[in-house]
C-alpha cells in the first residue's frame, strides 16, 4: 500500500493510504463472495474508485478444507483511479489453512494476514495438505507479515450464545465478524451492510439480528483489544463529477440490453441456457418482466438461439447469451442469422476452453471462433468490452450494429469482466442515443412486388414483420436469389451474395468511430494494442510508463469486424507493436493477416488476468 | 389512416389463394403433394389473415412445404423449427404458427426441441409427415423406420427400436395428439380443423408415403382391400369399431384391449370401448396400437384424433405474468433501472 500520512485517532492511529488490495479467501461456504460484495459497496459508497475480482472454483461445494474448494475475493480500492483489482494483496483474510496455503503467494512482503485459527486445527492443515505437525501460523514462516491469529469461529458463537440460533446458523455468521473487523480496520461505515441484512433476511428478523450483532462484534473486537497496531483510511477518489454506482460486467450486461431495447422501441426476447459464467445476465433480464422484456430459458443453447432468431423475425430484438461450449453449439444457427439477415445479438461472455476447460476462469480464446467459427463464408460483426461498466455501452453499441444493419453481432465479454465490478458512473436515458428501425410495410418491387433482398445504401435488406398485410415471403437457410430472396442454386448469384454479404459486414466501418491512441503520442517506438478484458492492466501500465517519459502508447479495441477504417494507418506510426492477449495471439493473427504488420505476441493461459508487473516487464523489456 | 368500411372486408379466400409462386418441386407421387393440397383446401375455412399466418420448417423433403405456402415463412435449420417457432409465438402470440416436419427432423436431431415443445404447449400447430425413411438425403432409416428396415446405412436391417411418435407426443405431456394419412384427403381435413381449433400446441403425425425410397409402406392403411382389417378410425364418443363389415370390435378386458366379434349375441356395441379423447388412459393405450401386441394379438392401426386437453398455453401464461407483474409493481424507468437503488454522488 501507499502510505501518504499519519494520523492518530483515538488510541489506534489511522494510516491515510492511497490504495489497498484485499483478498477475501475461505472455503466455498465460508461466504467470501458475499463478505468481498459487501466491502465493495461499502468502499463504492464512500466514493472510493475500485476494481474487484471474484475468482472461485467451478465446484460449488468442493471437498471442505482443501486448496480445491478455496474461494477468493479480491477488491483494489483507492483514492486514485483505479484500473485492475490488482497484482498482490495488502491484506489477506485467510479463513482456513487452504485458503492461506493457496493465497500466501501473493501477498505482499510485510502485508497483513486475518486468520480464523479454528481453520488451523489438525484436520484443516492436513485437508491443506500441509505435512504433519507443520502448523504455519507456528513455525514462524509467516514471520515477514504481520499475523492476526483470530479464533473467529469461537468469538462469533460466544457472540450469539444464547440467541437460540442452532450451530449451522451461528456458524454460517461468521462471516460477518471478519467483514465488522475489516470496516473497523479500513474505518469504514457499517450502516450500507446493515441496511443490506435487514433486506436480506427482511421475514427471518432472527437471522438478521444475529448478523448485526456478529458484524458489531467484529467492529468492537478491533476497537477493544489492543492487538491491531493501526488502521488504514483511504480516501474518496478524484473520480468525474457524477452519480454513480457500482456494476459488474454481467449486470451492465443486462441493463445495456433493457437500454437497448427502450432506445429501439422493439421488445427484448433473451434466449439463453444456463452457463458459467453467463447466467446471471438471464438472472437479471428475468426481473425485468414489466419492462418490455421476455426472457425464455430454453431446452438447450441451441433452442436458446434459434428461439431468439424466431423472436427477430417477428418483429422482436432476439439476444442469446452464452459462453464457450454454448458458443460452439450455437454456430449453425448464428449461420442461419447471418444468411437470413436479422438482427440478432450473441454475447459470448468467455471462460477458459477448450470443452470444458475452466468454466469459473477467464480467457480470451474465442476471438476467432467468432471471426470464423461458421462454415462457409460467414462474416459478422464482432466487438468487445474492456471493462464491467463498458459492457454496458458495448451492448448497446452491438444492438445498434445488429438493428441497423440486420446482421448477427457477436459481443465479447469475459469472465473476468463479467464478475468483476467497478464504479459506474451511469447515463440518464435522455444521454442515450437512438437505435433507428424501419420496418418496412410497402412493397419494393415492380408492379406491388416484394423483394426480401433489395438493399439500401448500407446494403441493408428490409425487415418486415409477419402480421404485415401484403408482404408475405418466406426466407430461409438456402441461398436466395440477389433481389427477390427466392431460393436459388445459381453459380453466379452465389458468388454475388458471398460478395454482397461480406461487402455489408466491411460497410459498418463507415458508421462506426474511428480508432484513437488513449495514451502516449501519435507516432514513437512501441504501441500497446489490445482489446477486451486486458485494458485495465494495458492503461494502468501505459499511464504509469508515459509519465516516466517512455516512448509507449496504448490502443485498445471496441470494435474487432470490421476493425476501425484508419486501424492500418494508426500501427504504422509506431516501430514495434506489442499486442497482449488472454490466448495464443489471436488478435495477433487478424492485424498480422491485414496490415502485413509484424506485431509482437504476448500471451497468457492460465485462466487469471495479466498482473501488470508482468505486463510491465514485457513493455520494458522491448523498450530497451 | 382509413376508417374500415365494408369495402375493406376481405372475401373468403380460397385455396389457390395459399398457393405461392414457387414451383413445386417434391418427386413425382410424393405424399406431400396431398398434404399440401389439404392444408390449402382447409385454411380458407380458418378466417385467418394469410399475413397472420407463419410457417416454419427445418430441414428434409417435408421442409420444402413452407416455399409453397403464400404466408410468411422460414425454412431453417435441421430439427430447429420448434425452437425458432417457440421464439415467434413468444414474441406476437397473435401470430397463427404452423411448424412442418419430417420424421428425421422433428424425433432425431430435433428430438429434444419435440419434446420440450409438447410440454410447454404454446398455441401453435405442429404437422410431422412421418415417412419411415430420410428422403431427401437418399435413404437411411430413420427413428421411425421398423426393426429390421433394409435401407442404405442399414444393409442388413436396423437393428433399433423405433418411436412410436403419438406415444412420444403423449408421454412429453402434448395436450393434443393426432394421426391421419396423406391418401385419406376428407380425413386429413378433419383432423387439420380439429388441430386448427384446439388452443395448445397440436401435434398432427401424417402418415406419408415416399414412392422414391419407402414406396407402400401405409399402403395397408389405405387400400380398399385391406384398410378396414388393418386401421380404426377413431371418433369422439363412437364405439372403436373395424373389420370389413365392421364386425370387429375393441373392448376392455381389465386394462387390457381384446378385439371382439360383434356377430357373436354375447358381444354388444355397449360393452365396447367408447373413444373419449380427454381421457389420458385410453389414449395411451390407443397410441399403443401402433406397434404393441396385447394379450398375443396385433391390434389395427388408429387414426383420428387420440387426445386432447385444455392447458394454458405457454405465451398465454407469459402474459398473464407480465400482467400481473405489471399491475403490482408497475413499470419502472429506464432511469430508474439504470441507477438502481445504491448510488453516490461526487460533486
Amino acid at each position: 500500500m501507499e502510505i501518504i500520512e499519519n494520523n492518530v485517532v483515538n488510541h489506534t492511529p489511522i494510516i491515510e493510504a492511497e490504495s489497498i488490495v484485499i483478498r477475501f479467501s475461505g472455503d466455498s461456504g465460508d461466504g467470501m463472495q458475499l463478505t468481498g460484495n459487501q466491502f465493495t459497496d461499502t468502499a463504492a459508497f464512500v466514493g472510493n474508485d475500485l476494481s474487484t475480482f471474484p475468482d472461485f472454483p467451478a465446484e460449488i461445494r468442493a471437498p471442505i478444507g482443501t486448496t480445491s474448494g478455496v474461494s477468493g475475493f479480491q477488491v483494489h480500492f483507492g483514492s486514485k483511479e483505479i484500473f485492475t483489482p490488482g497484482d498482490e494483496f495488502d491484506v489477506l483474510v485467510a479463513m482456513n489453512s487452504a485458503a492461506l496455503k493457496v493465497d500466501l503467494p501473493r501477498l505482499k512482503k510485510g502485508g497483513i494476514i486475518i486468520t480464523n485459527i479454528a481453520g488451523f486445527d489438525k484436520k484443516n492443515l492436513s485437508l491443506a495438505g500441509y505435512p504433519d505437525g507443520i502448523n504455519p501460523l507456528e513455525d514462524g514462516s509467516l514471520n515477514d507479515y504481520i499475523v492476526h491469529k483470530i479464533d473467529v469461529t469461537k468469538l462469533t458463537k460466544e457472540c450469539l450464545a444464547g440467541t437460540g440460533l442452532g450451530m449451522k446458523e451461528i456458524e454460517r455468521s461468521k462471516n460477518m465478524f471478519v467483514l465488522g473487523l475489516l470496516f473497523w480496520m479500513f474505518d469504514e461505515p457499517m450502516e450500507y451492510t446493515i441496511t443490506f441484512i435487514n433486506e436480506k433476511f427482511a421475514k427471518k428478523q432472527d437471522i438478521a439480528d444475529a448478523n448485526i450483532k456478529t458484524l458489531k462484534a467484529g467492529w468492537n473486537f478491533g476497537d477493544h483489544t489492543e492487538i491491531f497496531a493501526s488502521r488504514f483510511k483511504v480516501s474518496p477518489a478524484k473520480l468525474p463529477k457524477g452519480t454513480y454506482r457500482n456494476i459488474t460486467g454481467n449486470h451492465a450486461t443486462a441493463l445495456g440490453l433493457i437500454a437497448a431495447s427502450e432506445i429501439s422501441g422493439l421488445p427484448l426476447f433473451l434466449g439463453s441456457y444456463p452457463i458459467t459464467p453467463a447466467s446471471d445476465v438471464l438472472h437479471e433480464l428475468s426481473k425485468y418482466k414489466t419492462s418490455n422484456v421476455k426472457t425464455f430459458q430454453a431446452e438447450d443453447e441451441i433452442a436458446a438461439i434459434c428461439s431468439a432468431i424466431g423472436a427477430s423475425y417477428a418483429g422482436g430484438f432476439g439476444v442469446t447469451t452464452t459462453s464457450g461450449p454454448g458458443m460452439s453449439l450455437k454456430t449453425e444457427a448464428i449461420g442461419l442469422a447471418t444468411i437470413l439477415e436479422i438482427p440478432l445479438l450473441i454475447v459470448n461472455i468467455q471462460r477458459g476452453g477448450p470443452s470444458t476447460g475452466l468454466p469459473t476462469k477467464t480467457e480470451q480464446s474465442d476471438l476467432l471462433q467468432a471471426m470464423y467459427g461458421r462454415h462457409g463464408e460467414g462474416p459478422i460483426p464482432v466487438i468487445a468490452a474492456s471493462s464491467p461498466a463498458d459492457c454496458f455501452n458495448t451492448i448497446i453499441e452491438g444492438s445498434r450494429i445488429a438493428i441497423e444493419h440486420m446482421t448477427p453481432v457477436i459481443v465479447l465479454t469475459d469472465g473476468y469482466i463479467a464478475n468483476g465490478s467497478e464504479p459506474w458512473r451511469f447515463p440518464t436515458a435522455d444521454q442515450l442515443p437512438k437505435i433507428n428501425v424501419k420496418f418496412v410495410t410497402e412493397a419494393n418491387g415492380p408492379d406491388g412486388t416484394f423483394l426480401a433482398y433489395k438493399r439500401d445504401e448500407k446494403l441493408v435488406r428490409p425487415w418486415v414483420k409477419p402480421g404485415t398485410k401484403g408482404l408475405m415471403h418466406r426466407i430461409g437457410g438456402l441461398e436466395k436469389h440477389a433481389d427477390t430472396g427466392n431460393v436459388s442454386y445459381d453459380a453466379k448469384n452465389h458468388g454475388i451474395m458471398t460478395e454482397i454479404r461480406e461487402a455489408k459486414i466491411q460497410r459498418i466501418a463507415d458508421y462506426i468511430p474511428l480508432a484513437k491512441v488513449e495514451c502516449g503520442n501519435d507516432k514513437g517506438n512501441l504501441l500497446v494494442l489490445g482489446w477486451g478484458s486486458t485494458d485495465g492492466a494495458i492503461k494502468t501500465v501505459v499511464h504509469e510508463l508515459f509519465k516516466e517519459g517512455y516512448d509507449v502508447a496504448h490502443l485498445h479495441l471496441r470494435y474487432l469486424n470490421p476493425f476501425p477504417k484508419n486501424l492500418g494507418e494508426i500501427l504504422k506510426n509506431y516501430t514495434q507493436v506489442l499486442v497482449p492477449e488472454m490466448n495464443c495471439g489471436q488478435l495477433l493473427k487478424l492485424v498480422r493477416a491485414k496490415y502485413l504488420v509484424d506485431a509482437i505476441p504476448y500471451n497468457k493461459v492460465q485462466g487469471q488476468p495479466f498482473t501488470t508487473s508482468e505486463l510491465k516487464n514485457k513493455i520494458l523489456e522491448l523498450l530497451k | 389512416m382509413s376508417t374500415t368500411t365494408e369495402m375493406d372486408v376481405m372475401p373468403k379466400l380460397t385455396a389457390k389463394d395459399f398457393a405461392s409462386n414457387q414451383e413445386v418441386k417434391w418427386c413425382p407421387g410424393c405424399g406431400d403433394y396431398s398434404i399440401l393440397k389439404q392444408v390449402q383446401t382447409v385454411f380458407p375455412d380458418f378466417g385467418v389473415p394469410k399475413e397472420d399466418i407463419v410457417f416454419i420448417s427445418g430441414i428434409g423433403c417435408a421442409a420444402r412445404f413452407t416455399y409453397y405456402m403464400d404466408t410468411y415463412g422460414m425454412h431453417s435449420i435441421h430439427g430447429r423449427a420448434a425452437a425458432i417457432a417457440s421464439g415467434v409465438k413468444t414474441l406476437n402470440p397473435h401470430l397463427s404458427v404452423w411448424v412442418v416436419s419430417g420424421d428425421g427432423d422433428a424425433f432425431s436431431i430435433g428430438g429434444n426441441h419435440f419434446i420440450h415443445l409438447m410440454r410447454k404447449n404454446f398455441d401453435l400447430n405442429y404437422l410431422v409427415f412421418n415417412n419411415q425413411i430420410y428422403g431427401l438425403t437418399k435413404g437411411q432409416y430413420s427413428p421411425t423406420s421398423e426393426k429390421g428396415k433394409v435401407a442404405k446405412s442399414t444393409p442388413y436391417g436396423s437393428v433399433e427400436e423405433p418411436f412410436n411418435p403419438a406415444e412420444l407426443a403423449l408421454g412429453a405431456k402434448s395436450t393434443f395428439v393426432s394421426r391421419s394419412l396423406d391418401r385419406d384427403p376428407k380425413h386429413m381435413q378433419m383432423v387439420l380443423k380439429r388441430a386448427n381449433e384446439h388452443k395448445g400446441t397440436s401435434f398432427v403425425e401424417i402418415y406419408q408415403n415416399c414412392p422414391v425410397f419407402n414406396d407402400g409402406t401405409y399402403f395397408a392403411f389405405s387400400e380398399k382391400e385391406t384398410k378396414k382389417e388393418q386401421a380404426i378410425f377413431v371418433e369422439q364418443g363412437k364405439p372403436l369399431v373395424f373389420g370389413t363389415t365392421e364386425e370387429k370390435g375393441i373392448k376392455f378386458d381389465g386394462l387390457q384391449p381384446i378385439i371382439v366379434n360383434l356377430n357373436e349375441t354375447s358381444v354388444s356395441l355397449n360393452d365396447l370401448w367408447i373413444h373419449d379423447e380427454r381421457d389420458k388412459t385410453k389414449a395411451s393405450i390407443l397410441t399403443r396400437f401402433a406397434d404393441n401386441e396385447f394379450k398375443g394379438e396385433s391390434f389395427p392401426r388408429p387414426f383420428g384424433v387420440f387426445y386432447q386437453e385444455e392447458r394454458s398455453t405457454c405465451e398465454e401464461a407469459i402474459e398473464n405474468q407480465i400482467k400481473e407483474l405489471t399491475a403490482r409493481k408497475g413499470k419502472p424507468s429506464l432511469d430508474k433501472i439504470l441507477s438502481g437503488d445504491k448510488t453516490w454522488t461526487i460533486l
